[in-house]
């Protein structure tokens, strides 16, 4: 018995598989959804790692034109042999993006973008590459329009040299973050502006802006070791009201609570 | 490939002149046309003829009948012109053949309708 002979391959395998059908699908309905197109005319978009041409199913399916690229020509003949409406391109986008400035209307890439910090051969320099594709990427779209990223990236430094690269390339905008509570349904979503740009859209699920997410928050306060347990800092007022309340408990006498409370004495001259 | 993707592509090898790597040269060996009135014959290449439209600089290097080299002043109106400018543009395919960058000479295989842009390691 010979392992994986006449399996499918795993590209193959990938593109089988109803879960991520559904899965592909429901991310591709979201990135067109930030893309915040207009709705009175059809647009054409580019797909970056199309694959075989699931992403671009739902941008057909919502009157829009697409032009699909993917690095695998296994993926491609399974685009091909599905009749896709969009245009197929077999090109390596850590190569440039081979299209005339300003384009397209918008540009979605679903978990493509984080093969380019793959090095796999050794030429390959991922931030150069990274470079080069979000500049090439810079000039194929029209000014205005917008480009939305979803990735799965590997660790929070993968996500900065992604970043990092795009703002070079002159883009401006951010990472949204759907879920961010949620293991499972966690998605990130890079979504880029060319040129004047509106206000970065909020993930779903969260309460907090995504922002606050991606880094830790700057403090300049200091927070006491006994603080953090519970209990309040010595001679503060909150301090005080506990012990007063404590000492009312025990049947004491104490002086009622005002505004007075805790207050400090200024010195007098 | 439709051409309206021709119209949009440009050559990506590097070191070319800014703004070079465009128009690319169809070279045809296999071709579909879709929709209305197909001809027998796969389309037969002609000269590129520059139209612009909507701002754009339309290309058309392969046509099975003939467009004005220039587009109508009313061309928006025109529902006629539209007709045939969306039947080249998105209704006429490449199956096989190969796009040549004008300005590098560098050949592009299309092959099953994708035309492969892959660089090579030197010259990428």
């Amino acid at each position: 018995m010979s392992l994986g002979g006449g399996r499918p391959s795993p590209t193959l395998c990938l593109c089988l598989s109803s879960r991520v059908v559904e899965i592909q699908s429901q991310m591709s309905e979201r990135a067109v959804e930030l893309l915040g197109l207009p709705e009175d005319r059809p647009c054409l978009l580019l797909d970056v790692g199309c694959g075989s041409g699931l992403s671009g199913d739902y941008i057909s399916e919502e009157g829009h034109y697409w032009i699909g690229m993917d690095i695998s020509p296994a993926m491609l003949d399974v685009a091909v042999e599905r009749e896709v409406e969009g245009d197929l391109l077999l090109a390596d986008v850590g190569h440039g993006i081979p299209f005339r400035p300003g384009m397209f209307d918008g540009c979605i890439s679903i978990s493509a973008v984080q093969w380019l910090c793959n090095a796999d051969k050794k030429s390959h320099s991922p931030p150069k590459r990274l470079y080069r594709f979000f500049s090439t990427l810079y000039t194929a779209l029209a000014r205005g329009s917008r480009a939305v990223l979803q990735l799965y990236p590997e660790n929070s430094e993968q996500l900065e040299l992604i970043t990092a690269q795009a703002m070079k390339a002159g883009f401006t905008g951010g990472m949204v973050v759907d879920y961010p509570n949620s293991a499972k349904a966690k998605k990130f979503f890079l979504c880029l502006f060319v040129g004047t740009s509106g206000t970065l859209p909020k993930g779903l699920g969260t309460e907090c802006a995504s922002e606050e997410l991606q880094q830790a928050k700057f403090t300049n306060e200091r927070t006491r070791f006994r603080n953090v347990k519970g209990k309040s800092v010595k001679k503060s007022r909150d301090w005080i009201l506990e012990k007063k309340e404590r000492r009312r408990r025990q049947g004491k006498e104490v002086r009622p609570d005002t505004k007075y409370t805790g207050r400090k004495r200024r010195p007098h001259f | 490939m439709k051409l309206l993707t021709h119209n949009l592509l440009s050559s990506h090898v590097p070191g070319l002149r800014p703004g070079g790597g465009f128009p690319l040269r169809i070279e045809v060996r296999e071709g579909k046309c879709e929709g209305r009135d197909p001809p027998e014959t796969p389309p037969v290449p002609a000269p590129p003829s520059p139209l612009r439209g909507r701002g754009r600089l339309v290309e058309i290097p392969l046509l099975p009948f003939s467009l004005p080299p220039e587009p109508l002043p009313d061309y928006e109106a025109n529902e006629e012109f539209l007709r045939r400018l969306h039947h080249v543009l998105l209704e006429v395919e490449v199956l096989e053949g190969s796009l040549q960058c004008p300005d590098s000479g560098r050949r592009f295989p299309i092959s099953r309708g994708v035309p492969n842009m892959l660089l090579t390691e030197e010259e990428a």
